[in-house]
């Protein structure tokens, strides 16, 4: 974030002279200068679901990454009771093959969300740098780029997905992480891409490029610093939607493969438990998922008003 | 307008054409049709494998088999051979694609015209109890895994129909095989129900949110100011002046979305067990079909590009500040 010029530095205290018994006030007619970046916060604490779903995700996080290898059993081992409701020894109860549930969704959680974040990182970083070239140089490198991104958009990611992941099963999560990243990036390609159409006519760039400045420096430290605010709502919905589809394609048999598990493969194995009485194995991961996509999602939302306030209001 | 049309339609062609090129690529590095036979125990004999790879024109550069395929399918018709026994990739890909659609247009109606309700209803009374109680279903829905929620629905339907002795709402298949006339009809109603109600959820989540910020923007418009000012009814003016308006960005959105429809489609035809286009992906890429699956992807595209030309179409009709020269 562009740290915009303070008109006001931090209120300093005004020490009376001496022998004067007058207090000058503060300030009179002015309200305190805020920054940019206080300005954003404010706005996004005031959204309250967006500040409970902060600390439900991080709750969620420490619990998948320290308490995970905390938690007594590990994800591997085969305990002696089966197919056992929730209890004190385990919290989610086990499946029929002694696993214990909560070691599972544990680790689940820990993978879907390497997965997500992953995913949004690469995605993000790929579609900003592609949208943001393509908007700045217009012209026929524009129309390449973006119809390369269009060409994209006509596959349905889940089978793109399901037909590489399902190529790559053997790689290990990271390999699916890339595919999903690989074909999710037009989309931000897009936004940023509209973004810079307009921002790259500022006059903030004129100036920039009569100093001589070059194309990577007036990109990278002009334009996209103003389009920040797109690219972490774009970085929300990214996650959300990663965690999704890797949930899918592991449902379809085609994404995190055993010994190894994730939310969805959970779920996928649970289908036929929960027909068989064992509720806990359905409900405990879905449950996860849904904290996890439903607290990004607020975030997300949270952060758009911060970022954008016009769509606050009605004025009529 | 009709100028515009046809140029848009004669881009449309190309872009086609790298589609299916882009789709083909996907396919030669993700499916190996080999692989299959290559791992039967006994392993098959060298002649036996050069065969099929043969048949399926395998031992050739990838421009090459392109052009191979391409040829085959637009001036022949022809889909090219599978390597499960008894397919046929023509009649597979239109038996499939009926089921789908039947459950695609239907569940997609359903959305469309929830989002718009819910959106409407959400935007004229901001931040009120009503407004907050969508939103919060709006994004529980975005949130929800598509098969999670259709798993839960599915398991309580079953328990009902246990419960209740009558078996209208099924939960698996699409029809009941050997029915004829209003008994067939009204089974495939029933068969239909469950993952229609499944699949337009999965939209009506975003599409909801998206309503609802362009009536926003419309009802904060000056327009809809003046037309109060002229005299015209509350209702008058959200529905001839705000909701007309506000419809136009929906339109290229649920075009936008054909592709995600689809993939929707794909996980609750899986859930509820319909041999439709789900079905036919998902034994494809296990089988390592080639051809299959790029039939698959084939028709997506085109139905993807269909739909995104339809509606660059309607928003030039619908919207008449767009003027196309």
């Amino acid at each position: 974030m562009p740290e915009l010029p303070r008109e006001d530095p931090e209120p300093t205290e005004i020490t009376p002279s001496a022998g004067s018994e007058r207090q000058y006030p503060e300030r009179e007619f002015t309200v305190k200068a805020r920054t940019q970046t206080q300005l954003v916060l404010r706005r996004f604490l005031q959204h309250r679901l967006a500040v409970v779903s902060v600390f439900v995700l991080l709750a969620v996080i420490l619990l998948a990454f320290v308490g995970g290898p905390l938690w007594k059993y590990s994800y591997t081992d085969i305990t002696p009771d089966n197919s056992v409701p929730p209890s004190g020894n385990h919290p989610f109860g086990t499946d029929n093959l002694g696993y214990d549930e909560f070691a599972r969704v544990l680790r689940g959680t820990q993978r879907s969300l390497e997965i997500a974040f992953s995913v949004a990182v690469l995605a993000t970083a790929i579609g900003t740098v592609w949208g943001a070239v393509a908007g700045y140089y217009r012209g026929w490198l524009d129309s390449l780029m973006m119809r390369i991104a269009d060409l994209f958009l006509t596959i349905p990611i889940l089978a793109a997905g399901a037909l590489l992941s399902h190529h790559f099963q053997t790689a290990g999560w990271w390999a699916l992480a890339l595919v999903i990243a690989g074909l999710a990036w037009p989309a931000v390609a897009r936004i940023v891409r509209g973004q810079t159409l307009s921002l790259r006519e500022k006059e903030y760039v004129e100036a920039a490029r009569s100093m001589g400045a070059k194309d990577g420096r007036i990109i990278f430290r002009h334009i996209l610093p103003n389009v920040i605010g797109q690219i972490i709502v774009v970085v929300t919905i990214q996650i959300a939607f990663a965690i999704l589809l890797e949930s899918s394609l592991s449902y379809l048999g085609f994404g995190v493969q055993p010994p190894d598990t994730s939310l969805g493969a959970l779920i996928s194995n649970a289908q036929s438990a929960l027909q068989g009485g064992l509720w806990w194995l359905f409900y405990f991961p879905g449950i996860f998922i849904i904290l996890i996509s439903l607290s990004v999602n607020f975030i997300g939302d949270g952060l758009r008003d911060a970022f954008d306030p016009s769509q606050q209001r009605v004025r009529a | 307008m009709l100028a515009f049309a046809l140029r848009r339609l004669l881009v449309s062609i190309p872009v086609f054409i790298l589609s299916t090129f882009l789709v083909f690529l996907l396919v030669t590095w993700g499916a190996d049709p080999l692989a299959q036979l290559e791992a039967k125990n006994p392993p098959p004999s060298q002649a036996v494998i050069n065969q099929l790879a043969d048949q399926l024109y395998i031992n050739h550069s990838i421009p090459a088999r392109y052009w191979h395929w391409f040829s085959q399918l637009f001036f022949h018709g022809n889909w090219g051979p599978s390597v499960q026994s008894g397919t046929d990739i023509g009649q597979l890909l239109s038996t499939s694609l009926t089921l789908t659609a039947r459950l695609v247009i239907v569940a997609t109606i359903l959305a469309v015209i929830l989002a718009i309700i819910a959106g409407v209803v959400s935007a004229t009374r901001q931040y009120s109890k009503t407004d907050y109680t969508i939103t919060l279903i709006g994004f529980l829905f975005l949130s929800l895994p598509v098969f999670w929620f259709a798993i839960l629905l599915k398991q309580a339907v079953v328990n009902m129909n246990n419960s209740l002795n009558w078996y209208w709402l099924s939960t698996y298949g699409a029809n009941t095989p050997g029915l004829t006339g209003w008994s067939a009809f009204s089974d495939a109603i029933g068969h239909l129900v469950l993952p229609t109600i499944v699949l337009a959820m999965s939209s009506y989540a975003s599409w909801s949110r998206f309503q609802r910020a362009s009536m926003l923007d419309v009802l904060g418009s000056d327009y809809m100011r003046l037309a109060r000012a002229k005299g015209l009814s509350r209702r008058q003016v959200m529905i001839r002046h705000g909701l007309r308006t506000a419809l136009i960005p929906l339109t290229t959105q649920v075009a936008l979305d054909t592709a995600a429809i689809l993939g929707g489609a794909v996980l609750t035809e899986s859930v509820f067990g319909w041999q439709g286009m789900g079905t036919m992906l998902v034994n494809g890429i296990n089988a390592g079909d080639f051809n299959v699956i790029l039939a698959w992807l084939t028709v997506s595209a085109i139905i993807v590009i269909v739909f995104n030309l339809i509606a660059d179409l309607l928003y030039g009709v619908l919207d008449p500040r767009i003027r196309h020269a």
